[in-house]
Formats: structure tokens, C-alpha cells, sequence
């Protein structure tokens, strides 16, 4: 696992509190993220993940607390300085009807660019970069309402690679992506992060991803930090349990050697020794 | 103030229409000359025929109360079925062409024709708003999916640009059509022959028949278009039967009182303010709601300028607008 | 080919036609200029008689309708962009309603007309546009709100204007439907030049505002990721959009039309989801072909420009709806 290249922007979150209309989703919660790492937040539905993705890519206001980014609060810097370090990718993107993919990810541009140095050489090698790594080059001038599910959301991470920044939050990417190009989707962002040297904060649904693909992994319930840590310490049948509110059994997943969580359902439990 | 239970609901609904029939009595009893209430009411009960405040009652302020009962309730109703079917808080009986189709006809009528007198026009709105009508919807329906809420817009904004045009083109180019339409295009219920309301009654019944019984299809068209179908509501048929009563509803009260717009689009946001989303409900509440704003209105107009009046399309949008707005601004009406 | 290429073609051969459009629109009319003579009439060489007739009737209402259409245009795409809503324009926060209201006020009770008419108008716009955001603020202006607040403000101007299309005489009731249809009749260097000094501001800002009209396309969560400072932007669009509105409506009445189909033609003809320059063009062209057919059409009668923009532009629409089967399944 060598790494190539360093990743160089801190992101920590400080006794933050967040709220919607009133209704606290989180309290006082700190959490910092290992830079240079992949790291997977997971927890049950409404347990504030999402919420907190937001607070740290400052999309959301805290009530109370603060978001640290390279040990500067975030809300004190400008926005578009921000958005040349770290960059988000939210949970359902909106597309205006009939953009193209190439469109779309050369929007991804947007902070490198100034009123007086718009197009440049760089920009457009970026471009065409991120489409290559994510395989849309041949989808560049379609139109992308017409692409699969897959597809669509494979042109909007070429978007957020775009960007080209050294932070990457991406709220549940896989989502409506079927097995192959999830799986796609992960091993191109630990590409990311071993050869390019980015950390990436991914909110993930699927805990046994999460925990092949996180190196660091944090588990949340209730708007709080249950656990933080490298999956096979964080990942125990207690945890999932108290979590999750499902017992399982943990075994080692054969193919990757990292943990591999069993649930235990009302049926298809017969275990037999 | 969303009442929850069916026999709550009931009571202030029936509260409401005590509310209008005192607007109904305020409306017969006020107007642009003082007539002491003892007299209106012998007017009523006992008629004579030499007394002159008399037939003031009778042939002018009791004809135009039941036009403005019609027309109200028919705009309301309407307008509750237009924005139940179309899914769009934004929807109003306009929208199918309707007042559009009025005009064009109306002003054909008058400048290829010669018609004079609301008797005459009466028949020619009517027609054009049922023509025009049936044109927005035939060619929302061109297509896959039928008419959809966004494609009867489309069609609806192309028609009535284009029928708007056609008919400036003939207003322009002939003056003494401009100068008999002008008044028309306000909207009024004064001077209405009581034959010709009750020729009109039966559109107005069945209209109105027809829209209260769309209740629960509305409800399951809420959900959206699969999900009503799964629960065994024949979409097509549904719309086309709304679209039927709209025609029916906003013709009769067209072409009998000229086109009124505001009612339409907003009552329905106030019943459903009042009762929440169930048609059930907003349909009747819209029923007794519009012909309270509307012959409210109407009173006002006689009173504020006497001697003469000011036409009920202009004092229901004054008064209505300010109330609507108010109640915009508190959250329940931003929502479907 | 690229949508880069695709803009650029567009655009070039929108300016040609604009153009062209712009010559016959000089050498048509009771005097003919032969189109050889136009350019040289408008540098004012050549025939005294044609120098006249172009240099201070012709040429002015050209201009007239390219500004007015160029600005609709540009203010159509800018507010369905912002709404998402292919069926948005800037009648829906009141302008033409207010502006409309203004000047048949003007007409009827104070009997101006010319650059007093203009001014009202252009007061009567604005006033209405910042009345209708003021009432839908509530922490901020959601869309519903607006929209909603400019349909209840809309309806009651528009009941105040037909009280005083009652009131008024008739042949001043013909002038106010004359200036409510949109018209360019009669416009000359001093009906132009105040637009034409607006448009020298307000083009460049929305050039300007441009890349962030397209990150807002993304949505406000993605935009601010991307380092935009979404209420701010939208607020600078919303102002240049009504500005632009509210200027042509003062200048030509409301012949909102062309704002409302403008931009969908554009986004139609380069394939993207924003064509900004292309739908300034197309509303030029779209005036300047109006007008000429409004011109002449009846022979001794100019019709308004409004009328002929209302029946040109209703079969583009059905035109619109016959072929896209995903607009409908967005119903």
C-alpha cells in the first residue's frame, strides 16, 4: 500500500451542535477526520450522518460549535476558497434537463476559475481526466437524464474529481448503483486516496462495505459518535447491536480479510453447530 | 384550524353556510339605494306590484344574488377540481382556455354579428369557452401519457396566447366592439334576465354534480398517477370528467357574469387552509367559501360608490388580494 | 459536436439571421430601400428621402426591437433558469401587471404618452416587483411564496387597470389597449436611447453572472460546494432579470410572450440547459420578424407587435408539447 502522493488539508468538527427548525439532530459532537485515510461514517436511518456530512462540507449552519478546516473555522473562510480544498458530492444531485456529461463535470471547475483566467489548459486536462478515470469519456456528450443510474452517477463523481481537491465527502455515492459499479465506485475512490493521496469521508448505508473499505470507520446513533476507529476494532456484534438494534454474527470476510457482519433475522437463522 | 372529525367538520361547514345566507340576506336587503328592512322584507313575502323599492328587490337585487350564488359557488367548485386534478396549487379554470375561448367568441359575436346585451352574449361565451376548452384538452392529450398537469399548461398557455391575440387584433380594429367589451371583461351580476339564469340552472346543477362527486378520485389523483391506478381509479376517464364539470361550471358562470379570474385560483387555497387536503371537503368549503368573497364583494361595490356601483370582478380582486396575501404569508396555504 | 461548437454555430448563425432580419426591417415599409442601400442609408450616405425615412424612423424602431427583444430574451432565460420551470417568466413576480397598471393610469387619468408614459411605466414595474418580494419575505423568499403573493398582487392591478379601461373614454381606452398589447409604433431615437444605455449596464452583469446561473442549475447544496454564495448570486440574478423586464416592458408594453418562449427555443437549438447569448438573439429576431410582419401585414394598418408574437409564438408551443414525451412525464 504505498502512497504516492500526500494529502495535506485537516478537517475536524468541535463540539458541534445541529439542528433543523428547532429539532437538534446532534449534540455537542467532535470528531476529527484522519487525513490522508478513507474513513466511512455509518449508522441506522436518522441517526444524523447525512446531517453531519453536510456541517462539515459547511452546507449546513451549526447552532452551536464549530467546523475546523486546516485549523481555521470553516464559516470564517470564503466559500470559494473552501470549495478548491475540499469538495461535496450530496445525496440526490439535480441535473438541469439536457446538460451534457462533459457540461457537467467541467462545472466541477468552477473555484479554480476567476473572471480573468476562465478555460485554461489545466482545467481542460483535469476534465477530460476525471472522465477517463471514472469511464465517461464515451458518455462526454450525452445528454445525462438519458444515462442509467449507474452511469449518471458515475459523470457526477468525474464532477467532484473535477474539483480536484484534496477533500472528498460524498453522502451514500452508491446508491441505486448496482453491485458491479458500486464496487467500481469504492475501489476507484481508494485509488483516489493511495495514489492521489486524498482523504475521503464517505457516508455509507452498507455497514460491510463500509467496513472492507474505510480505514477508518465511525459509527453513529442518535446524533452521537458511538465509535471511531479501524473497522476491526470498531466492528463487534455489541456494537452492531447497539447501533444498529440487529444481532449478528461477525466473522472475517474471506475475500478481504476485513470484518463481515451476519445478521441474525426472524428467519433463514438456523445455524447449524 | 384543521378540524379533525367528521362530525366537527360537518358542524362548521354547516356554520359556513349560515355565514352565506346571511351574505345572501346582506345582498338583498343592502344596495346602491336605502331601503329599510321592513320593505324588503314585504317585498319578498308580500310583493306589490305598484311599490317601487318593491320591484327594486325583486327584478334587480334578487336576480343578481342568485347570480352571484351561482357564479361563486360554480367559480369555487372549479377551481378546487382544477388544482385537485392538475396537482398545481397554481391551477385555475383559465388555465383550459375557458375565459379565453369566452372572449374570442364574445368578441366575434359582437363585431361579426352585432350582438348587444348579456342575453345574446350569454350563449356565444358559452359555446367558445366549451370550444376552446375542448382544444386545450384534446391536444394536452396528443402523446404518451394523456393529459398531464404540465402538457394541459402548455397547451392551455398556447391557446389562450394565441385566442388573447386574435382577439386584441379584432378589439383594435374596430371600435365600437372595444368600447361594448370593455365593460363585459370586468365582470358583473347586475342586470342579468332571471329566464336566462334559469336556462343556464341545469349546466350549473350538473357541473356542480359532477364536481362533488370527484372527491374521492381527486384524493386518490393526489397521490399520483400510479398510485391511483393501483387503487383502481381509471385515470383518463377521471380527468376527462373533471374536465367536463370545469367547462360546464366556468362556462355557465362566464358567460352569465363575464369572466371573473381571482376566485377560482384562490378560494381553494383557503379551504384547504380550513379543512386540509381531503377534496371531500375543500370541494364543498369551496362551494360556500366563493359565493361569500363574491357577493361580499358585490355589496361593497354597491355601497362604496353610491349613487352608482363598482362592478364585482374589480372589488373582489381589490378586497380578495390583501387576504389572500395575508394568508400566504402564514405557512399553511405555501403547501398543497 | 460539442456543445462549445454547437453554442458558437448557434449564435453565429442567430446573429446572421438577426441581421438579415434587421436590413429587410429597414427596406421594407411605404418607402421601399432597396437592401443594397440600407447600410449606407444608416451611415447616412445616399438618397436624402431614404436617409430620412431610415435614419430617424427606421432605424430607431429596429434598434427598438432588437433591445426590447434581446432584454426579454435574456430576462425569460435568466428567471426559468433560476426557477427550474420551463413555464416561468417575469410576469409572475408582477411586472407586467404593475407596468401595465401604471401606464393605463397614465393614459386614461393623467393623459400622458412618450417618455412620461415610459417613466411611469418603468416605476409602476419596479414598485410592483419589489412589492410582490417584500410581501413574500418571510426569512427568506421561497418560490411558492412568490409566486403565489405575485398571482394575488398580479390579479388585483389587473382589476385595477380594467375599472379604468371603464371609466375612461374611448378612444383613450384604444391607446391603453394599443400600449397593453406591446407595441413599438412610433419609436424613436428618444424612446431608444434610455434602453439602449440600460442594456450597456445590465448585459455585461448577466455575462457576468453567467457561471453562476450554471452552478445554480445545479441545485444550492451543489453550488455551494462548488464555492458559490447561492443567496447572493440569486439575488443579483433575480435584480438584472427584473431590470431587464421591467426596461423592455417600459419601452414596448408587455409583450411578455417573447420572454416566455425565447429561451426554450435557444436551449432547444444548442442542447444545452443554458444558452444565454443564443435566447437574447432569438428574442431579437423574434421582435424584429413581428414587428415587420405587424408592420405591413394589413397594408394601411399597423397592428401591434403584441398581437403578431401571440399567434407566431402558440404553435412553437404546441410544437414544444407534440414532440417531448418527458415534459409530459414530468407532469
Amino acid at each position: 500500500m504505498t502512497r504516492t502522493a500526500q494529502a495535506h488539508h485537516t478537517l475536524a468538527a468541535e463540539g458541534l451542535t445541529l439542528a433543523y427548525d428547532k429539532v437538534e439532530v446532534t449534540r455537542d459532537l467532535s470528531l476529527e477526520i484522519p487525513t490522508g485515510q478513507v474513513t466511512c461514517i455509518v449508522g441506522a436511518n436518522a441517526c444524523g450522518k447525512s446531517t453531519l456530512l453536510r456541517a462539515l462540507a459547511r452546507l449546513l449552519r451549526p447552532a452551536s460549535g464549530t467546523v475546523l478546516l486546516d485549523g481555521q473555522r470553516i464559516q470564517s473562510l470564503p466559500t470559494k476558497e473552501v470549495a478548491t480544498r475540499l469538495g461535496i458530492l450530496p445525496q440526490t444531485p439535480v441535473a438541469p434537463e439536457g446538460i451534457t456529461v462533459a457540461d457537467l463535470v467541467s462545472r466541477g471547475r468552477h473555484p479554480h476559475q476567476t473572471w480573468l483566467r476562465q478555460w485554461s489548459d489545466r482545467d481542460r486536462s483535469v476534465v477530460a481526466e476525471a472522465m477517463r478515470v471514472t469511464g465517461t469519456l464515451e458518455l462526454a456528450e450525452r445528454p445525462v437524464d438519458e444515462l442509467s443510474g449507474g452511469q449518471r452517477q458515475r459523470a457526477w463523481i468525474a464532477m467532484a474529481l473535477a474539483q480536484d481537491t484534496d477533500l472528498m465527502l460524498l453522502d451514500e455515492p452508491t446508491t441505486y448503483l448496482d453491485l458491479a459499479h458500486q464496487i467500481d465506485v469504492l475501489d476507484l475512490l481508494v485509488d483516489l486516496n493511495r495514489r492521489h493521496g486524498r482523504t475521503v469521508v464517505l457516508v455509507l448505508h452498507d455497514l460491510n462495505q463500509a467496513a472492507r473499505y474505510s480505514d477508518h470507520l465511525v459509527a453513529m446513533k442518535a446524533g452521537a459518535v458511538v465509535a471511531a476507529g479501524p473497522p476491526a476494532e470498531v466492528i463487534t456484534e455489541e456494537l452492531v447491536a447497539e447501533v444498529f438494534g440487529l444481532s449478528c454474527r461477525v466473522v472475517v470476510d474471506e475475500v478481504s480479510g476485513t470484518p463481515l457482519v451476519l445478521p441474525i433475522g426472524r428467519h433463514h437463522a438456523a445455524v447449524p453447530s | 384550524m384543521a378540524v379533525q372529525t367528521h362530525r366537527w367538520r360537518l358542524a362548521w361547514l354547516l356554520v359556513a353556510v349560515g355565514v352565506l345566507v346571511l351574505v345572501v340576506l346582506a345582498s338583498v336587503a343592502v344596495g346602491t339605494r336605502s331601503i329599510p328592512v321592513g320593505t324588503v322584507l314585504d317585498a319578498l313575502v308580500h310583493p306589490s306590484a305598484t311599490e317601487d323599492a318593491h320591484a327594486v328587490v325583486r327584478s334587480l337585487r334578487v336576480p343578481r344574488t342568485v347570480v352571484g350564488l351561482l357564479a361563486g359557488a360554480a367559480l369555487g367548485l372549479a377551481g378546487a377540481v382544477m388544482q385537485g386534478v392538475t396537482r398545481n396549487p397554481l391551477a385555475d379554470p383559465g388555465l383550459l382556455g375557458v375565459s379565453a375561448g369566452a372572449s374570442f367568441a364574445l368578441v366575434l359575436g359582437i363585431s361579426v354579428l352585432g350582438l348587444t346585451g348579456p342575453v345574446a352574449y350569454v350563449w356565444f361565451a358559452f359555446a367558445g369557452a366549451a370550444v376552446a376548452s375542448v382544444l386545450v384538452y384534446g391536444l394536452g392529450a396528443i402523446g404518451s401519457g394523456g393529459a398531464t398537469p404540465v402538457k394541459l399548461a402548455l397547451a392551455g398557455a398556447a391557446i389562450t396566447a394565441f385566442l388573447l391575440s386574435m382577439t386584441t387584433a379584432m378589439l383594435l380594429l374596430d371600435q365600437r366592439t372595444l368600447d361594448e367589451y370593455r365593460f363585459w371583461s370586468v365582470g358583473s351580476v347586475a342586470g342579468r334576465d332571471p329566464d336566462l339564469i334559469a336556462q343556464l340552472g341545469p349546466f350549473f346543477a350538473v357541473g356542480a354534480l359532477l364536481a362533488l362527486a370527484a372527491g374521492p378520485v381527486l384524493n386518490s389523483l393526489a397521490l399520483g398517477d400510479d398510485v391511483a391506478r393501483s387503487l383502481g381509479r381509471r385515470i383518463g376517464l377521471a380527468r376527462v370528467t373533471a374536465a367536463v364539470s370545469v367547462v360546464l361550471l366556468v362556462g355557465a358562470a362566464t358567460a352569465l357574469a363575464g369572466p371573473i379570474g381571482f376566485v377560482g385560483l384562490t378560494i381553494p387555497h383557503v379551504a384547504r387552509a380550513i379543512t386540509g387536503p381531503d377534496y371531500r371537503w375543500v370541494l364543498p368549503w369551496s362551494m360556500v367559501l366563493a359565493p361569500m368573497l363574491l357577493l361580499g364583494s358585490d355589496v361593497i361595490g354597491r355601497v362604496v360608490a353610491r349613487p352608482g356601483e363598482l362592478q364585482v370582478g374589480i372589488v373582489t380582486a381589490v378586497i380578495g388580494a390583501p387576504i389572500f396575501v395575508m394568508l400566504v404569508r402564514q405557512r399553511r396555504l405555501a403547501e398543497l | 459536436m460539442t456543445t462549445v461548437v454547437r453554442t458558437a454555430s448557434v449564435t453565429g448563425v442567430l446573429a446572421v439571421t438577426g441581421f438579415a432580419a434587421f436590413c429587410v426591417s429597414i427596406s421594407v415599409g411605404e418607402l421601399r430601400v432597396p437592401l443594397t442601400d440600407v447600410v449606407p442609408a444608416i451611415f447616412g450616405a445616399g438618397d436624402p428621402a431614404a436617409r430620412f425615412v431610415v435614419g430617424e424612423l427606421r432605424l430607431p424602431r429596429a434598434l427598438a426591437a432588437v433591445l426590447v427583444g434581446a432584454a426579454f430574451g435574456l430576462s425569460g432565460a435568466v428567471f426559468q433558469s433560476l426557477a427550474r420551470n420551463p413555464l416561468a417568466s417575469p410576469d409572475i413576480i408582477g411586472i407586467s401587471s404593475g407596468a401595465s397598471a401604471a401606464a393605463v393610469f397614465g393614459i386614461v387619468v393623467l393623459g400622458w404618452s412618450g417618455n412620461g408614459l415610459v417613466l411611469l411605466s418603468l416605476l409602476g414595474a419596479l414598485v410592483t416587483a419589489a412589492l410582490v418580494y417584500a410581501l413574500a419575505w418571510k426569512q427568506g423568499a421561497s418560490s411558492y411564496r412568490l409566486v403565489l403573493v405575485g398571482v394575488g398582487v398580479a390579479a388585483a392591478l389587473a382589476a385595477v387597470t380594467s375599472y379604468l379601461l371603464t371609466k375612461a373614454q374611448i378612444y383613450d381606452v384604444q391607446e391603453a389597449v394599443v400600449w397593453l398589447t406591446g407595441s413599438l409604433n412610433g419609436r424613436l431615437w428618444s424612446d431608444v436611447r434610455p434602453l439602449g444605455l440600460a442594456m450597456l449596464v445590465l448585459v455585461p452583469m448577466v455575462l457576468l453572472l453567467t457561471p453562476s446561473l450554471r452552478l445554480l442549475q445545479l441545485g444550492d447544496e451543489t453550488a455551494t460546494g462548488l464555492g458559490l454564495h447561492v443567496e447572493r448570486a440569486r439575488l443579483l440574478l433575480v435584480l438584472v432579470a427584473v431590470a431587464l423586464a421591467a426596461g423592455a416592458t417600459a419601452a414596448a408594453g408587455p409583450v411578455a410572450f417573447v420572454a416566455f418562449v425565447s429561451a426554450p427555443i435557444a436551449r432547444r437549438l444548442v442542447g444545452s440547459p443554458l444558452a444565454i447569448v443564443p435566447a437574447a438573439l432569438v428574442g431579437a429576431v423574434l421582435m424584429l420578424v413581428a414587428d415587420l410582419v405587424a408592420r405591413e401585414l394589413l397594408g394601411t394598418v399597423e397592428l401591434p407587435v403584441g398581437i403578431v408574437t401571440g399567434i407566431v409564438g402558440a404553435p412553437y408551443l404546441l410544437w414544444l408539447l407534440a414532440r417531448s414525451n418527458r415534459i409530459g412525464s414530468g407532469g
